[in-house]
Formats: C-alpha cells, structure tokens, sequence
C-alpha cells in the first residue's frame, strides 16, 4: 500500500466514518434521554432524499412524477393525526397536531407541484421529519416506563415496518438525485467531491450545536437532566416525556439532513438505511452509547477499518469489520455497567 | 333470436371450458423484495398468458390457471410457497423463482415430491449436473457461462490483455467470478483483480482501487438490477479510462435512468429481446421476441419491457407443448403419473422458438440453449433525442 492509495482510503474512511458518526451522536442523544435505542433512525435517512426524488422536476430524475404525493407524506400525516387523536383531551394541542397533519399534506402537493431544486430540498425535509418525535408519541410514549429491552424489540419492529413501508412507497430500486454542489476538488493527491464538503460541514456544524444546546440553552440543560436521572429531572418540573419529543425531533433532523447530504454521493434505495444505521450503532456503542466524543471516534474507527477492509480482502469485508470490532465491544461490556442500567 | 341463440351457444362453450377442471400451474416469483424488478415483469407476463391463452379456448381444450405466489427475494418463502402449490393446490408444474439461491432451495422439495419445475433464474447449477434431483428441474434463462462467451470474445477483439472483475458477494457475483475467469484464461486474458461488493453497499472505494492499482485494459462489473452504478461511478470518478463491462443483470431501465450519462460506451451481453428491433432480419428468435415485445407493450405501455419477462414467456414456450403432449398419454387425475410424463414430455423439447433462443433439450442438458442464439453484445449509447439506449454491436450466429 503506497502513500497515495493510503490518502485515497483515508478520505473514503472520514467520508463513510462522519456519516457513521452523525447517526452515532443521534442515536447516543436519544438513548441517553429515553433509553430508546432508535434502530429506525437509518431509515428516517433514506426517507428525506427519497422523498425529494419526487419533489424533482423529470428531467431530473428520470421519472414522471409530478403531482404525486409522494407515501411518506401520507405517512407522517397519518402518524400526526394519530398524534392528534391522542390528545383528544386538550383541543388546542389536537387541533395544533391536526393542522399539522394536513400541513404535512400541503407541503407535499405543493413539492409535488413543481418547485425549484432548493424549495423541493426543505420541503422533503419537513414532510419527513414529524416522522421521528410522532413516533415517540404513538409507539414509545405508550410503554412508558418499560425496560431497555421492551423498548429496543419496539424500536425492532418499527425499523422492519418503516423498511417496508419505504419499498411500498418508493420501490425496489436506487434513485439519482442532483449533488447540490456538483464537481470535485483535489486536496493533496485525492479529488474529493464536494458535496462530501458539505457533509463534512453539517457533521461540524451538528457537533457545535449540540454542544451549544446542551452546555447554553435551557431545553438542552433539561435533556441533560433527564439523561443523567429521569425521576430527579421530573422532580425538578422537567417533563420526561417534552425531553423525549425534543430528542427524537433532533435525531431524526440530524438524520434527514445527512440522507440528504449523502444522497448523490450514493445514489439511495430503501434498503440501504439499516447497514448505515446499524454501523453507526456500533460506533455508538464504543463510546459505551452515553459518551458522544467516544461515539464521533468510533465512527471513525468503523469507517477506517471498513475502507481498509474493502482494500485487502473485499470478498469478507463486513465479516472482518465486524469481527475485529468484537474484541473491543467485549472489552467495553465489561467494564460498563451504565449500559444496561435501569433508573 | 339469432343473436340470443348464439349468445347460448356461447355461453354454452364457456361451460364447457369450465366444467373442464383447469389446468393449474404454480408459479412462484420475486414480486417484491430485493429481486423485484425482475420478478414482476415475470409475474405480469404470465398474468398475459393465462387470459390470452383462456381467451382463445385454454390447452387441449381446458382452461389453464397460474397459481402466483410471491416469495419476497426470499429463500425460505420460495420453499414454503413451493410445498403449498405441491400439497394444497396439486399443481401440475411449477413456474419459478427468480433468483438463484431460492431456485436451489426449491430443488429438494420439488424432487421428493415428483413435480417437474421450470426455473427462471440464471445459475447453471440449478439444472447442472442432471442428476436423481435435477432431473425434475428445467430452467430458460442463460447461465453466466453462456453470457461470459460473448464477453470475452468482444474483449479480445478490442484487443484486451488484462481485465478486472468486481461482483456480488452472492451467488450471482461468485457465479460469475468463476464463469468469466475460466472464459478469459481461455481466451489467454489474464484476470488481476477479482473483488466483491454488496448490493448494499454505500461505497466501493476500496475494492476500486485495488483495481485500479493493478491498471487493468477492462473491468467487468458483476451485478444486478441498479447496485453495479456505484462500482462504474466510482472507477470513473477515480479517473478510470479503460472499458467497463456489465453483465445481462443490469438489462433494465431502471439502470439507465440511476447511472445517467457515465454509462454510455459500457458493454454487455443480453438475449436478444432487448434489442429485438435491431436484431437482422434472418435472426431465427427475431418474430417471437417482436411478437412478445408487443404483446407487453400493449398491456404496460411503451418501453415497459425487460428481458426478464422473456424468461417467463420462454418457460411457458416449452411447458405448453410438453402438457399438450403429456394430456395425450395420461390422465390429469392420475396425478403422480401425469407429472412423470410430463417431466419426460419437457426433456423431449426439440426446436422450441422463445424470446431468448431456440430451446433443444436432452437427459444431460436441462436447458437447451446456444449462446449463438441467446447472446448478443449490447452497448449503451446516447441516442438522437439525448436519451440513453442500447445499441446492438455483435452477434454470434
């Protein structure tokens, strides 16, 4: 392996490590919080830039689409109005949820009328993401209470049932979509594509705030509390349940966000959420899911050890990630006890 | 009073048909999951043939009903699906699946249980060795055996010394690994890199420059369905010159429409029925593959067909002539006895004209076609209004 390869691989590695980093943060948030391990959060990923290839014009995509609505947006608006029914007791908050719910629909028609290439952009986002705090409401919210375990076989089954509703909605097949900033640009030997730069950005940017939310902000103050003690953050008038929405929503814009982001670089399918979302788990639990730094790094490590793994012997790739990752996971569970603790 | 009596006599007929107990055949097809836009053109081009041949008075007279199930890209599910046609709907034949793990599995049960199968996936191994097993299972579509042929013979007459593969790490892409190495060391092409993907992947920059370390004259990419883009992407972006090889698994719009202008000068082997309209004038499967092309189209629209459905249309070319012979000899009730000879009938198949080919069967070759026939070599161009096709380059007749 000369010098070249090795700057050649080391960029695929940050490039595939921040992805992996970027779910790892949300999922340790989410966890941390609610004690949710959020298996879905890989399809909430594919969910957004699918969602934009419908927003797109034709010529763009290669599809005749227009004027479809695209599945997720009756999704997350079916989901809301459940929201809704649920809090049939208080009718501002129903009506509020309700109005969201057509909302969602509105975006939808709207994007799927025929909007320029950046409006289409947020719009896929916003239909996609009451997806993620709704299904706190509808699934976790409900099991209040429950253990790890409870919540990780929920978390299971809304994976399987979000993957297959994506092959309903979207099809079996990969899509194209537009790089929103196109070309590449050559740092060293290695010409990296831009659009990596804007990963790179987001997953920066993503660090920082969350950073800021936890250590400035109240709500983030809250969330902490609640991470570290959920009976004495509830003493104090924090209410578990608000913290719950508040980590979901940013879990699952973190996700939709960078589904965006990596999209043209990968050309997206239903199916491919759960590997990153289950590689990006992995980091996760390296950093023990309660230590974000450690978490970030270890994303690292799976995407250095994949991308060096895919250089020597392609044919056992996931095989040798994986396994050389169990030495250090045996390693951590043995010396966390945090891990499967209960409040 | 003539139109009712007609209107009677008609009526009357269709009883007749009815009264007949129907044909049944099971099928059993990828009609969603991972293989799915294999499997549903499949499904639709039997659903074609089941009205058709209904509409113009069933087989030998009695009506013919498909049995669909669906077997979600799923091993497990096929077998499953297999053993309810086998046990609850005691279907003469089976029809199916489309992918080769599933077609293997489904092997054992369909020996035991003495029913003849017509598989519509690609690996040589589900028909080959004929043996106490296989000799109940057929199969229409080519093997990559078949496919690497041409591949090799238009690589060598571009002058290749060197090539690349990069594949599937599953059956698909280790059956071509062996298929296209044995090939090429035939043909005095030396093989430096051989490397594997997963449909699933979300990068292939490693095995990429493995290749491109080794700077081989042309790499053939080893995929199906819309996966094989990103291994063709990333060689490009890494500055990649030489040609690219795909194989037949990628012979679906949906290809074209992910990959975008990057594919255009990529060459493959096909059947002939993607290019029906290209083929020469004296190319022997040129009228069926036209006449099946046209039946589809005018179902799903213009431009809906795919190679694959030729491969359903092609099993239901060779098992209708062997059930008209088999009703001769036997009764359907005498069930166990009727799939004997029906087994025997489906080995007996001489010149039958499919989409893919012209379909000679024997005790050892459960198959029966030529690559002469059933390959062409296809190219990807950028045709006059911009849009991407495939142009015929080569035939070997």
């Amino acid at each position: 392996m000369d010098w070249a390869i090795f700057s050649f691989l080391a960029a695929d590695a940050l490039q595939n490590g921040t992805i992996y980093a970027l779910l790892a943060l949300s999922l340790v948030l989410v966890f941390a919080v609610t004690r949710v391990i959020l298996v879905p959060l890989g399809e909430f990923l594919v969910y957004a830039p699918l969602t934009y290839v419908w927003f797109l014009p034709p010529e763009v995509s290669g599809l005749n689409l227009r004027g479809q609505i695209p599945g997720t947006a009756w999704l997350a608006a079916a989901m809301l109005a459940g929201w809704a029914f649920l809090e049939r007791k208080s009718l501002r908050r129903a009506g509020l949820l309700a109005l969201g719910s057509l909302g969602v629909l509105g975006l939808a028609w709207w994007g799927a009328q025929g909007v320029p290439l950046w409006l289409g952009w947020f719009l896929a986002v916003l239909v996609v993401l009451p997806i993620g705090p709704a299904s706190y409401r509808l699934f976790f919210e409900p099991a209040k209470n429950a253990s790890v375990l409870t919540y990780l076989i929920i978390a299971v089954g809304l994976h399987f049932a979000f993957m297959g509703l994506g092959l309903v909605f979207f099809g079996p097949e990969q899509f194209r979509l537009p790089a929103v900033w196109s070309g590449q640009t050559q740092v060293g030997l290695v010409p990296i594509n831009n659009q990596a730069f804007l990963v790179y950005g987001f997953a920066f940017l993503s660090a920082l705030g969350l950073y800021l939310f936890f250590s400035r902000s109240i709500y983030g103050k809250a969330l902490r509390a609640c991470a570290v003690n959920r009976y004495g953050a509830r003493l104090s008038g924090i209410s578990p349940s608000q913290a719950g929405y508040v980590s979901f929503s940013i879990a699952t814009l973190i996700a939709c966000v960078s589904g965006m982001l990596l999209a043209p670089l990968i050309s997206p399918a239903y199916f491919q959420g759960f590997l990153l979302g289950l590689k990006g788990f992995v980091a996760g639990i390296l950093g023990g899911l309660v230590s974000y730094p450690l978490a970030a790094l270890g994303a690292l490590l799976v995407g250095a050890m994949e991308s060096w793994a895919a250089f020597q012997a392609s044919a056992y790739k996931d095989a040798i990630v994986f396994a050389l990752l169990l030495p250090i996971l045996f390693w951590r569970s043995l010396r966390s006890q945090e891990l499967g603790e209960e409040e | 009073m003539k139109r009712a009596l007609i209107g009677l006599l008609t009526l009357g007929l269709g009883l007749g048909l009815a009264q007949q107990a129907p044909l049944k055949i099971g099928v059993v097809v990828s009609a969603t999951g991972p293989a799915a836009s294999l499997g549903i053109p499949e499904r639709n081009t039997l659903l074609i043939l089941e009205e058709q041949v209904n509409r113009r008075g069933g087989v030998a007279g009695r009506p013919v009903q498909f049995i669909i199930l669906d077997d979600a890209s799923d091993t497990t599910q096929a077998v499953r699906a297999t053993r309810r046609l086998i046990q609850e709907d005691q279907v003469l034949a089976i029809i199916g699946t489309t992918t080769t793990p599933a077609s293997l599995g489904m092997i054992d049960v369909v020996a035991e249980a003495g029913v003849p199968k017509i598989s519509l996936a690609a690996n040589l191994e589900i028909v080959f060795p004929v043996d106490e097993k296989r000799r109940w299972v057929f199969k229409t579509p080519q093997t990559e055996q078949q496919m690497s042929t041409p591949i090799v013979r238009d690589m060598a007459a571009a002058g290749v010394k060197t090539a690349a593969y990069i594949g599937f790490n599953d059956a698909y892409g280790e059956g071509w690994a062996r298929a296209f190495e044995a090939a090429a060391r035939e043909a005095g092409i030396q093989v430096v890199a051989s490397e594997r993907f997963a449909r699933t992947d979300t990068s292939v920059t490693g095995q990429v420059l493995r290749i491109l370390a080794r700077n081989p004259d042309a790499v053939l990419i080893g995929g199906s369905g819309t996966a094989p883009v990103l291994p063709q992407r990333t060689l490009r972006e890494r500055g990649y010159r030489g040609l690219i090889y795909q194989t037949h698994g990628v012979a679906n719009p949906d290809f074209l429409r992910v990959g975008g202008d990057l594919l255009v000068g990529t060459r493959l082997p096909a059947g002939p029925v993607l290019v029906f309209d290209q083929l020469p004038p004296d190319f022997p499967n040129r009228q069926v593959a036209t006449s099946y092309v046209q039946l589809y189209e005018s179902r799903f629209g213009i431009g809906s067909y795919s190679t694959f459905g030729g491969h359903a249309y092609d099993a239901w070319a060779i098992l209708r002539p062997a059930l008209e012979r088999a009703l001769r000899r036997e009764q359907t009730t005498n069930l166990a006895a009727f799939r004997r000879v029906l087994r025997d009938e489906l080995e007996a198949t001489r010149n039958v004209v499919g989409t893919h080919g012209i379909f000679n069967m024997s005790p050892t070759d459960h198959l029966g076609l030529r690559f002469n026939e059933a390959a062409v070599m296809v190219e990807i161009v950028k045709g006059p209004t911009g849009r991407l096709e495939w142009k015929l380059i080569r035939t070997f007749r």
